[in-house]
């Protein structure tokens, strides 16, 4: 069969014109539609006839011995159908992300303040309530290990795991630690090299995710034994993973479909209550539904690792960085989360995106009585750039020399080395960034003749009408890692399937990737459609019953899993071409996919894919690895551990009313490096909506502990960003591809939640005058009524 | 307790219902309208946003008992008989304004009245109408631009009208 050309085609430069809706276009989410008509089905929406309510009993105590568990008063209650305790935990009794040393629910002790104890199903969650009330406990309440001088003193007092216990690679009360020396480490000789040394304390508080759809989910018991669990999660198959020991299931027999997510941010890495809703299932034989409220989901998920850091920095007359020296302390609570990790880009990234030629940095994460802290957004490398950023504008100001230029005259680039001796292979354009950040137009100056007291620090509240109100600016830049690190294989799967629907031909793309609002949907199927040159791309439901898709966090999906979207379509696409070749004999070695046809550079459109497949559907899987990583070094931190490194620049402007302590950010910029867009609109919602974290860290967001005792699990207590709160946010979007990196792109998400808090508080102290060295800066701070 | 109102147009009537329960609960549990979202149930975020006899209030507020015979209009509401997005839905859509979308029923509905009341808000108006609806996936930006779409369609709409 010889070769033929469609006759009556456009040009072939028409045909292979990219879809608009292919990769760096801006196509609506499929799921907007529906979001927009409330139709949108969230894991708290589930329901199911019959269905139970589950909740769960949380300690009141930090740290206490749990001496009997009386359960009899509760189960007596009309309309409840069970109450169980980790006596009746069919498999084993643990489970964590890294470190298998949580327990599904409580044995004979507990370790923080809401830990679950036991689980209730009733006909209704008002019966639960009144359920769980009715749960006898009897503790022995015991001093909480909370401060790190009670940590790092276990014998005087105590541990929170038992040596005997301890599954952690740590010791004491020490979860994880990692050290790192660069150059010639931190010595009294190197010391001796700058002309001036700046050393500070400074600390960071314990952030929340604060996603607005609370934890949830749906366990529906199946016939073969097993559990269908609907839910909201940032990875599924870890879930699975960890939940199967637990519930004395083999993996298969635990399935998982994403239900709707209410963002993420990190606190859906761990479990909440999907072993929980899964036991009530398989023990009622009904299916099971777990809301949280809000102040339970306070207490039913990590935060981000509260942080104490000293920063010594050394640096010449002319601004040139001699050394750097660094401890952080992160408080981990009670359970190991994903400390270890957070504990890697701490020390790892700690010193920031400069080039530094002596370093040391010891990071460790604690074991407390104080709540679980793990995941979020940025983790690790958050909490270091609010000191080592701190640091160059200190120094800046002891040498002399403009904080912008300092961070220019040291900013690392392309080709030079991090502190573990990775060197960083793509474009780093640390100082390009500052500098776009630093050109960028200034907002207006208060106009104190046409004020808006909405505009002003106290906004409605009209504490202000322009006295007392001062102007600061400050700069900032941050780096992030990409995907996971330290030799772990985050690998994605994907499955892609090309068929005729209706006449045209439709591409469907199935992965277990978390949708949790970042946009993953849209742009697998603008992938699809760059690949497969079709219009039409259906996004299959997110399950178990494809590969793992790896988390989605770390800035890693449309890297990782978008990846495996591109493998998958192009393997799809070479199938689909050596078809045509076996059917027609085509002998082109350029042969592609567009407008929905078989398309050759020398011979024009060949045939239409719907010719082409027939009633045939193309249907393949393939996984997408990042390159290989591996561990740092326990004692040096040399490795090259890291997948891509990824920067954002900030400039903050604020207005302060310093005599009342309040602030109102006036504006906040931010430049990026992304690689490749994607998606621009969605890149730049993911850079807004990171700066605007980073905003509530700087001056609002804080968990309040004392004693190990939560006093603020509600939004009426711990303040996120409002509207009002949020400034305009401009964005300048630089592409510079990484040549590792699928189509060259760069992940987005966290640079700007690492490198926005910094400079909102360098802005407040140039208003000031005051040290700020701890965040989230407070009225109190800064009226120095402390 | 029996509690019956008027849904988006339709009479509802809930059954059994604990007096104790928040409409929004009634809504999401009892009527098969869960457009409306719990994501804090003390009335501090605003996901929950409903009309109840023309005003915008946060249903997770309002006991179940104090709708009797009212009426009350959801996100679900928003959009015409054959399913065509109000102006608002469409703006959030083309935006960019939909992320996670957990906060963008209670905020269509908060933008709805805000254009009913005043077309052309300016930004600041725009910031205080919307200061009782939390977002944390936007940082408001595109969901600015959303209201400032909505309010020129409305507007290019009165004039053509």
């Amino acid at each position: 069969m010889s070769t033929r050309t469609i006759q009556g085609q456009k040009n072939l430069q028409d045909i292979r014109q990219a879809s608009k809706d292919g990769i760096g276009g801006s196509p609506l989410r499929p799921d907007g539609t529906l979001k927009v008509k409330g139709e949108f089905a969230y894991s708290s929406d589930m329901w199911h006839e019959d269905m139970l309510w589950g909740m769960a009993l949380r300690s009141p105590h930090p740290r206490a011995n749990i001496l009997s568990v009386d359960i009899s008063e509760a189960l007596k209650l009309p309309g409840v159908y069970a109450v169980l305790t980790h006596d009746d935990i069919p498999g084993s009794k643990f489970y964590g992300l890294e470190i298998q040393d949580q327990p599904a629910l409580a044995i004979d002790k507990v370790r923080y303040h809401g830990e679950a104890i036991a689980i209730v199903a009733a006909d209704h969650p008002e019966t639960a309530r009144r359920a769980v009330k009715k749960i006898k406990v009897e503790y022995e309440v015991l001093t909480p290990i909370v401060t790190e001088e009670q940590c790092l003193n276990p014998e005087v007092h105590g541990y929170v795991h038992e040596p005997h216990e301890y599954k952690s690679h740590g010791h004491g009360n020490i979860c994880h630690s990692q050290k790192l020396v660069h150059g010639g480490g931190v010595t009294d000789e190197i010391r001796a090299l700058a002309d001036v040394i700046v050393k500070s304390d400074y600390e960071v508080g314990m952030q929340d995710q604060a996603f607005l759809g609370p934890e949830s989910g749906l366990a529906v018991p199946a016939e073969d034994g097993g559990i269908d669990l609907y839910v909201a999660t940032q990875w599924l198959h870890v879930d699975r993973q960890q939940m199967a020991p637990v519930l004395g299931l083999p993996e298969e027999k635990v399935r998982l479909t994403l239900a709707g997510v209410g963002g993420a941010f990190g606190g859906r890495e761990d479990l909440s209550m999907q072993i929980h809703a899964s036991l009530l299932a398989q023990r009622t034989g009904k299916p099971v539904k777990i809301v949280y409220a809000r102040d339970e989901s306070f207490f039913g998920h990590v935060h981000r690792h509260p942080a104490k850091m000293t920063y010594e920095h050394g640096v010449t007359r002319d601004g040139k960085l001699v050394f750097a020296d660094a401890r952080i302390v992160l408080d981990g609570g009670a359970y190991a989360s994903a400390s270890p990790a957070v504990v890697g880009n701490a020390a790892s990234l700690g010193h920031g995106p400069y080039n530094i030629p002596n370093v040391r940095m010891e990071a460790i994460a604690l074991y407390s009585n104080n709540p679980s802290c793990g995941a979020m957004r940025g983790f690790g490398a958050v909490q270091a750039a609010f000191a080592y950023e701190s640091q160059m504008d200190k120094l800046a100001a002891a040498i002399g020399m403009d904080p912008v230029e300092l961070r220019q005259l040291n900013a690392m680039s392309e080709g030079d080395s991090m502190p573990t001796g990775q060197v960083i292979d793509s474009p780093a354009p640390v100082a390009e960034l500052l500098q776009r950040v630093k050109d960028m137009p200034l907002p207006p100056p208060l106009d104190l003749e046409n004020l808006d007291v909405r505009t002003l620090p106290g906004a409605l509240s009209n504490t202000s009408h322009g006295e007392g109100i001062v102007r600061g600016i400050g700069y900032s830049v941050g780096i992030k890692n990409v995907g996971f690190s330290e030799g772990f294989d985050d690998y994605s799967t994907a499955r892609v399937r090309l068929e005729v629907i209706g006449g045209e031909p439709v591409a469907m793309v199935h992965t277990a990737m978390a949708e949790v609002g970042q946009g993953g949907v849209t742009v697998h199927a603008q992938i699809a459609r760059t690949e497969l040159g079709v219009e039409q791309v259906t996004i299959h439901p997110a399950n178990t019953e494809v590969g793992s898709a790896g988390s989605t966090s770390a800035s890693r999906q449309t890297y990782m899993t978008g990846g495996a979207v591109k493998l998958a379509a192009e393997a799809v696409k070479q199938a689909v071409i050596e078809k045509g070749r076996r059917r027609y004999g085509w002998t082109q070695n350029d042969l592609t996919l567009a407008g929905g046809k078989v398309v050759s550079e020398s011979a024009g459109a060949l045939i239409p894919l719907v010719d082409l497949l027939g009633d045939e559907a193309i249907d393949l899987t393939r996984e997408h690895h990042h390159r290989p990583t591996v561990p740092f070094d326990k004692e040096t931190g040399q490795g090259f551990g890291h997948v891509q490194y990824t920067f954002c620049a900030n400039r903050a402007v604020v207005d302060v009313d310093v005599e009342l302590g309040l602030v109102k950010v006036v504006e906040l910029t931010a430049a990026q490096d992304v690689g490749k867009a994607l998606n621009p609109l969605s890149v730049i919602g993911q850079i807004q909506g990171g700066c605007t974290q980073a905003l509530g860290l700087a001056v609002m967001e804080e968990i309040i502990v004392r004693d190990g005792k939560v006093r603020n699990a509600s939004f009426t207590d711990y303040l996120i960003p409002t509207i009002l709160d949020t400034p305009p946010i401009p964005v300048d979007v630089l592409e510079l591809p990484d040549p590792n990196a699928p189509y060259g792109l760069r992940g987005v998400g966290e640079a700007p939640t690492v490198s926005a808090t910094p400079c909102i508080v360098a802005a407040i102290r140039q208003a000031t005058g005051k040290a700020l060295n701890r965040i989230p800066v407070r009225p109190e701070h800064i009226t120095g009524t402390l | 307790m029996r509690v019956t109102f008027t849904a988006n147009g339709k009479p509802v009537e809930a059954d059994d219902v604990w007096e104790g329960e928040s409409l929004l609960y009634v809504l999401r549990e009892r009527v098969g309208l869960p457009g409306s979202k719990n994501a804090c149930e003390q009335g501090e975020c605003g996901s929950c946003t409903v009309y109840l006899d023309g005003t915008p209030v946060c249903s997770c507020l309002v006991a179940a008992g104090q709708v009797q015979g009212r009426e009350v209009r959801t996100v679900e509401g928003l959009a015409d008989e054959n399913g065509e997005l109000g102006l608002v839905q469409q703006a959030f859509v083309d935006a960019g304004a939909v992320q996670c979308g957990f906060c963008t029923p209670g905020l269509l509905v908060q933008t709805d009245a805000l254009l009913d009341n005043d077309a052309q808000p300016s930004d600041t108006d725009i910031r205080e109408a919307l200061s009782g609806n939390l977002c944390r996936c936007t940082g408001y930006e595109k969901i600015m631009d959303a209201v400032r779409l909505a309010s020129a369609r409305k507007c290019a709409k009165a004039a053509s009208e």
